[in-house]
């Protein structure tokens, strides 16, 4: 358990109760509300929904297929685009992506068409007999894929369609990356980000390594030596620190420590709970961090941020359902110190208030302490340290703290890709690491199939 | 508010929207609910000569648009399975309680003249206020030669009007089949035997669709099917066209016609009048909504005919027939040209790509900055077909513009292009 937060007491809600706070936030649609919803699509020609997908799913086809009743026709357009399609499905941002663009999204309409809930039907109601999608035949050629997240699983797949050996190799034990230990639990229930890497590694090729980590026991260039190529999705594994004395206190810790704890509990009666709290941050992390402490019942949730609601990160649909779960949320606030009991454990946090001025963030220079039993900080991800520091890897163009990649997801280093979060193209999504990855793999195939036919 | 009463081929009604001989006035009980209802007539459902028919399970199939919206049904049923003295027992009674509706009943019965003597004075006693001749079910019925195998030739359905004429004083309407090529011989050929009116359509042989794990069509009756008559909104521009073309005929010119086809709401009623029509007869609509639905067609076609100046039904009937004519009368210099409303365009698409692939190439596909596309007409290449309007899923955002060609109006039979033109 998270021994900074040991001291804490436990939901007072039961299992079955706690259960049913943290099931399906969107529920699938039944059959029948696939076909009426399906029917509203208008079938658009260079539709906008595409054009605002980054992985560049045929949405128009997709659906139509669905009112046709050919739902396996339906989930091989969608994955043959995006072989994470059904987590996609339900974590993407929709209401900023294919359904905001979506043309019945209008006054006169009222509402986009549920693109989302659409291809989660697809993908959940498809069987296949057998895998979708058929291996070239054996290249010959290994590729290094270093983290299996979205970006990693989709470069893997795509290789190994294209006939080549992939080799991933994972830090944690599971695969899945964000999806396995990131995304809020009631917006991927169950086993389903297993459930999808198993389905994912169903083509054959590729093999997981767990337990290896980039600068730890393994680097860049003994890969780059080993391999024809190498793929980077290793991700921002490090949360940003807050800077401020007592930030090792107990009962401060960074977010996604505790959702990842969450999300591989199997007793969220065993889970501390908080019951005043602060988020720190504006992005969906911080969201979902507020809105499953006050699923586990904590009675006072502060979502705090710097700046003001249009800044926010989070969608205003991630708002909303912050709202909707009693999360307060404080803007124009920025963290001035620690407050810690006698015991040295957190019991709140001072916050200068904040304002605009000349174009730059400043404090006002008034203060005031918001009780709090836990702290949780969502201010951002960085690399870990050790990550990039083999010669090689230290090599690597950055871009901002980030990798530098060119449109191919290509690296400054020959032979070296990366694509997800930790590059600093697109956005941090993981739609847009699905696509990287994917991408990333055509390139790699072009690049080794170029340099087969001139040798 | 606009006087909807009629008179038409003598029968009079307090409005045209009659049921159509079918299901619903089938029997009392359902008659008396339509009635209670506001409609304004019913053709009581088929009468034959004992023994009455027999009829099998299942009956109806339907062809389905998105959202299962019922473009059409299909039926395989055969006329009245009641005895003649029950149904004649019944239709007396509800006539009586009923005077001001219109009672018209449906008949068929072998084309022979006896049976035909033999039935009428039966069916005059009852009160009813005239006949329809079944000359148009398509199925069941013409394997034993009857319905619309009557229908199909010109002669019999002459020589069945004559002899109902013959023996009997009430309005014979005739029941047309549009399972023929040209419906107005059928016309032609009642309008000789002394046809007081005519209806059209009756149903259209069809197969809705096939159960493709069984490999049986719909209706299924047990492991089989057949073919069944089509009815509902999808027959409507079908049954339009036949209205008018009897409309427009010399030959059968001032012939009463009742429209039948697709008939669910005032405006479509409105249509088959301003084709020709005296009265009108629903039936799939009440099918698919129950009796009520005729309160809302008796208060729009008042309301529109109000709006319009109209005060009663002859007002407009048939006025949109002088102005439906052969191909050859059109004036081949009027010009349409498309126009697409920016504002409210939603960038679908879809007009482009229809005109792109499959007509003119006339509107243009212009990729913004965002990625978006902005869709033009290019004018010159428009030869204004209509197809993107049809298209577009935004009403009015489309709009078809007469162009001013400062050329005079000419038709083909005058067009130099034409070798075989008209010498002027």
């Amino acid at each position: 358990m998270i021994d900074t937060l040991s001291h804490l007491p436990r939901p007072d809600a039961g299992a079955a109760e706690l259960a049913d706070r943290f099931s399906d936030l969107a529920p699938p649609l039944t059959a029948r509300q696939a076909a009426l919803e399906s029917a509203r699509c208008l079938y658009c020609y260079d539709a906008p929904c595409v054009n605002a997908c980054p992985s560049e799913i045929d949405i128009p086809s997709f659906i139509r297929n669905i009112n046709h009743e050919n739902l396996q026709g339906a989930a091989q357009t969608i994955l043959s685009a995006n072989i994470l399609g059904g987590s996609c499905a339900r974590v993407c941002p929709t209401e900023i992506l294919c359904q905001q663009a979506c043309v019945r999204n209008n006054a006169q309409e009222c509402a986009p068409v549920l693109i989302g809930l659409l291809q989660r039907h697809a993908i959940d109601n498809a069987q296949f007999s057998e895998h979708p999608f058929k291996r070239a035949p054996a290249s010959g050629k290994r590729i290094a894929v270093v983290g299996a997240g979205p970006a990693g699983l989709s470069c893997a797949h795509r290789l190994a369609m294209h006939g080549h050996e992939v080799v991933i190799f994972e830090a944690r034990e599971k695969a899945g990356g964000l999806n396995e230990y990131g995304i809020a639990a009631y917006k991927l229930v169950d086993d389903f980000a297993q459930r999808e890497v198993e389905f994912l590694l169903q083509i054959g090729g590729i093999e997981i390594r767990h337990g290896h980590k980039l600068g730890d026991d393994l680097s860049l260039s003994e890969l780059h030596q080993q391999f024809d190529a190498v793929f980077l999705g290793i991700g921002l594994a490090a949360s940003k620190r807050l800077g401020l004395p007592g930030e090792e206190a107990p009962g401060l810790l960074p977010a996604t420590d505790y959702i990842r704890e969450l999300r591989q509990s199997d007793d969220l009666t065993q889970l501390p709970v908080a019951e005043r709290c602060i988020v720190l941050g504006a992005g969906n992390t911080a969201i979902d961090m507020a809105v499953q402490m006050s699923k586990l019942g904590a009675r006072d949730v502060n979502l705090v941020y710097r700046r003001g609601f249009e800044e926010m990160g989070a969608t205003e649909h991630e708002q909303d359902i912050a709202k909707a779960n009693q999360v307060r949320l404080l803007t124009w606030a920025q963290p001035d110190a620690v407050l810690l009991d006698d015991l040295g454990q957190v019991r709140g946090m001072r916050f200068a208030r904040t304002r605009v001025e000349n174009g730059r963030l400043q404090s006002t220079g008034q203060t005031f302490e918001l009780a709090a039993d836990a702290i949780f900080s969502a201010i951002g991800q960085a690399f870990d340290g050790q990550a990039l520091s083999d010669p090689l890897a230290s090599e690597l163009k950055r871009e901002g703290e980030r990798i530098w990649v060119d449109a191919q997801l290509q690296t400054s280093v020959p032979g070296v890709y990366a694509g997800g979060d930790c590059t600093a193209l697109g956005q941090d999504l993981t739609v847009q690491a699905v696509q990287h990855g994917k991408l990333a793999a055509e390139a790699i195939h072009s690049n080794l199939m170029l340099n087969v036919e001139a040798a | 508010m606009a006087d909807l009463s009629i008179e038409f081929a003598g029968i009079k009604a307090p409005n045209p929207f009659w049921l159509a001989s079918a299901p619903p006035t089938d029997k009392a009980y359902n008659v008396v609910r339509a009635f209670e209802a506001g409609w304004g007539g019913v053709v009581w459902k088929t009468l034959g000569e004992d023994p009455a028919a027999v009829n099998v399970s299942s009956r109806y199939s339907a062809h389905f648009g998105p959202n299962r919206q019922v473009q059409g049904i299909n039926n395989i049923e055969l006329i009245t399975d009641r005895s003649l003295e029950i149904n004649l027992r019944e239709i007396t009674q509800v006539k009586k309680d009923w005077p001001d509706r219109a009672m018209i009943v449906s008949l068929m019965v072998p084309c022979v003249e006896e049976s035909w003597k033999r039935i009428l004075p039966l069916v005059e006693a009852t009160g009813c206020d005239g006949i329809e001749l079944n000359f148009g079910c398509p199925h069941g019925m013409p394997e034993r030669g009857m319905g619309a195998a009557v229908g199909q030739v010109p002669e019999y359905v002459e020589m069945v009007t004559r002899w109902c004429k013959t023996y009997c004083s009430l309005p014979v309407i005739v029941k047309l089949t549009p399972n023929i090529t040209d419906v107005r011989l059928s016309a032609r050929a009642a309008h000789r035997g002394g046809a007081d009116a005519v209806s059209l359509i009756n149903t259209i042989n069809s197969i809705t669709s096939v159960d493709l794990e069984r490999m049986v069509a719909h209706p299924i009756v047990g492991n089989q099917s057949t073919h069944g008559g089509y009815c509902g909104s999808a027959v409507k521009p079908i049954a339009l066209n036949m209205v008018a073309e009897i409309a427009r005929d010399p030959e059968t010119r001032g012939l009463p016609i009742c429209g039948i086809g697709g008939i669910g709401s005032w405006r479509d009623a409105a249509e088959f009048v301003a084709l020709g029509c005296g009265a009108v007869q629903v039936c799939t609509a009440a099918m698919l909504h129950g009796f009520r639905i005729v309160e809302e067609m008796k208060d729009g076609l008042s309301r529109w005919m109000d709006s319009q100046g109209y005060q009663s039904l002859a007002d407009f009937s048939g006025k949109a027939v002088g102005n439906t004519t052969d191909w050859k009368y059109l004036d081949i210099n009027y010009q349409v040209i498309a126009k697409i409303d920016q504002d409210a365009c939603i960038g679908c698409g879809r007009c482009h790509i229809a005109c792109e692939d499959t007509s003119h190439q006339a509107i243009a596909s212009l990729t913004q900055a965002d990625g978006t596309h902005k869709y033009e007409v290019i004018d010159e290449e428009c030869v204004g077909c209509n197809l993107c309007q049809i298209t577009c899923p935004v009403e009015n955002c489309i709009e078809m513009v007469p162009q001013d060609t400062g050329k005079p109006f000419l038709d083909w039979n005058h067009d130099p292009r034409n070798p075989y033109r008209v010498a002027s």
